[in-house]
């Protein structure tokens, strides 16, 4: 169980967050979706990095002020390294870099 | 040879103290090449391999284990079996595995311990009984047994459950597959490994496969935590951790890795003998041989590689048992563990090729694969051999996420089982 620190709210339980799976996944524009190949469809749709390590992912505050923002946290430990908001680009955390 | 078991090898051991049992399978040290590597040794990956040296004659094979045998997953189910999937594709390849598992025990001269008791899914609205009836009808129309039971009869083989029209969840109906039940999980593995090492497999643990040797598009072998080992080809069955074999190996799965967690209790006299699930109030329980009630629900949301998962989930599947079942309240639970699961976004396994030549890959099992460990492993096994797959996997083929063709079985599995 993990403490989630909401942008606007402050720290809350995990379980007032509904989870968004992977973040940084752009939709694609209308240009591109009428070019689009099945395979560029299927990885826009389906395949995933599933990290083991530094993932970062999309947390919504369902129980609170139901707003979006990413999260990047390590899927070993669950400890939460980076909370930030969305549109926001990827911070620079791996595995290797991890601040401490 | 092995020798068998049986009562007579039980009491000849028994007057020499069981001190001189055989070794269930060897230990040997890695070979430089084998024809073919199955990374894994989980119910899936020695099923891979028994099939593989039993129906094909291919017995120049390795399963390598990062741990100890049935370490993951098929260590830590519920070990619930059943084949009562809405869709033909599924309702197909599910049925070969319960089918292989009603001989299972006498194949390997090992008691896998499958009891088919009965598996009852619980209906609480009139929408989940017209769910639950279309879903019977289909599976009846695939000649596998399932029929529906109305209130009455659903109490009358639990009479625990609360049936009365004024319980939080009241019970309508239910579907009821008499062939579906449980097995003993570590049992499926032992008796896999064993029968496998018999016919020449080795099998090696406290071996990970740390990397793929691939050359113009051809994998040619693995690097080890206990060196290169060189193949023709090789089988990816590890559950959980697909994803960091598939990036390892350059390609991406439609898989996350979730935790799934489970418990059971402190041990009581037989009170429960089916299995009894709740899609809607999501717990599913079953009572144990030694009497502990094993319980299970469904996958904490985020993705995970950690074997263990948040107290909240354990906590919703508490209370909707005490709901289900107030003669519980009271019981104290012993053990909670998680697993990492493999979920596809159509929940359904992918079995077949992968785009690196001579690579194939099972996994996508998620929250249901045990009950699927035999077929698995015998329509895998097929598939490497042949270098086509089985006909029952044509259907579960990587390609169906380019396709479109999904086959979606979040309705029929409602929860994990
Ligand atoms: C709590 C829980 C309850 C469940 N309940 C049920 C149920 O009631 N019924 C049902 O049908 N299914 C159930 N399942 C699902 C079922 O357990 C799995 O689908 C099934 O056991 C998967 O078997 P497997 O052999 O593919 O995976 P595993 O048993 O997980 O084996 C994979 C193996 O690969 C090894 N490995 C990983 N990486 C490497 C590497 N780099 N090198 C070498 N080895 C590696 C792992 O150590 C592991 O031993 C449940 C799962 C869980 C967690
Ligand atoms: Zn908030």
């Amino acid at each position: 169980m993990f403490v989630i620190n909401c942008p606007y709210c402050g720290p809350r339980d995990e379980h007032e967050f509904g989870y968004g799976h992977e973040a940084h996944i752009a939709r694609p524009t209308l240009e591109q979706q009428g070019t689009m190949s099945d395979a560029e469809w299927a990885n826009y749709l389906f395949l995933r990095t599933n990290t083991k390590g530094v993932h970062f992912e999309r947390w919504v505050h369902t129980k609170g002020c139901r707003r979006w923002f990413n999260v990047a946290r390590h899927t070993v430990t669950h400890e939460i390294l980076k909370v930030y908001k969305m549109g926001e680009p990827k911070p620079d955390i791996s595995a290797e870099n991890l601040p401490r | 040879m092995k020798q068998a078991y049986s009562i007579f090898t039980l009491v000849r051991n028994a007057l020499s103290y069981h001190q001189d049992w055989q070794e269930a399978w060897r230990s040997p040290e890695p070979k430089r090449e084998y024809d073919v590597l199955i990374i894994g040794g989980g119910g899936h990956g020695l099923a891979t391999a028994y099939y593989l040296a039993k129906e094909h004659g291919i017995t120049n094979v390795a399963v390598l284990e990062k741990g100890w045998l049935g370490g993951g997953n098929t260590g830590r189910n519920t070990t619930i079996v059943r084949s009562n999937y809405l869709w033909d594709e599924s309702a197909h390849l599910y049925e070969h595995s319960l089918k292989l598992f009603e001989g299972l025990s006498q194949d390997l001269n090992y008691n896998v311990m499958f009891s088919q008791r009965g598996l009852m899914n619980l209906c609480h609205t009139e929408h989940d009984m017209q769910a639950t009836r279309r879903r019977v009808y289909a599976i009846q129309m695939n000649g596998i047994d399932s029929e529906m039971l109305t209130r009455e009869q659903v109490q009358e083989m639990v009479p625990i459950l609360d049936c009365s029209p004024k319980a939080r969840y009241p019970v309508l109906g239910a579907s009821l597959q008499r062939r579906g039940g449980v097995a003993r999980h570590d049992a499926v593995a032992w008796g896999l490994a064993r029968k496998a090492d018999e016919r020449g497999v080795d099998i090696i643990q406290n071996c990970e496969v740390t990397g793929f040797d691939i050359v113009n598009g051809v994998v040619k072998g693995v690097q080890t935590t206990r060196g290169a080992i060189g193949a023709k080809k090789i089988g990816i069955v590890v559950a959980g951790h697909s994803g960091v074999m598939a990036g390892l190996a350059g390609f991406r799965l439609p898989v996350e890795s979730h935790p799934l967690q489970a418990l059971v209790s402190e041990p009581i006299k037989p009170i429960l003998n089916t299995v009894v699930m709740s899609p809607q109030v999501h717990v599913y329980v079953s009572q144990s041989d030694k009497g502990e009630l094993v319980l299970g629900a469904g996958i904490d949301a985020f993705t995970s590689y950690a074997q263990a998962g948040s107290p909240p989930v354990i906590e919703n599947q508490l209370n909707a048992l005490t709901d289900l079942y107030p003669c519980f309240s009271r019981l104290r639970m012993l053990r909670q563990w998680g697993g990492i699961v493999d979920t596809c976004p159509d929940a359904s396994p992918i079995i077949g090729k992968t785009p690196v030549e001579n690579l194939f890959i099972n996994c996508g099992w998620g929250t249901g694969g045990f009950k699927a460990t035999p077929g698995s492993g015998n329509v895998f096994a097929h598939t490497i051999a042949r270098g086509e797959p089985h006909p029952l996997a044509v259907p579960f083929a990587l390609e169906r996420f380019t396709t479109g063709y999904l086959i979606d079985e979040h309705g029929a599995a409602g929860v994990a089982h």
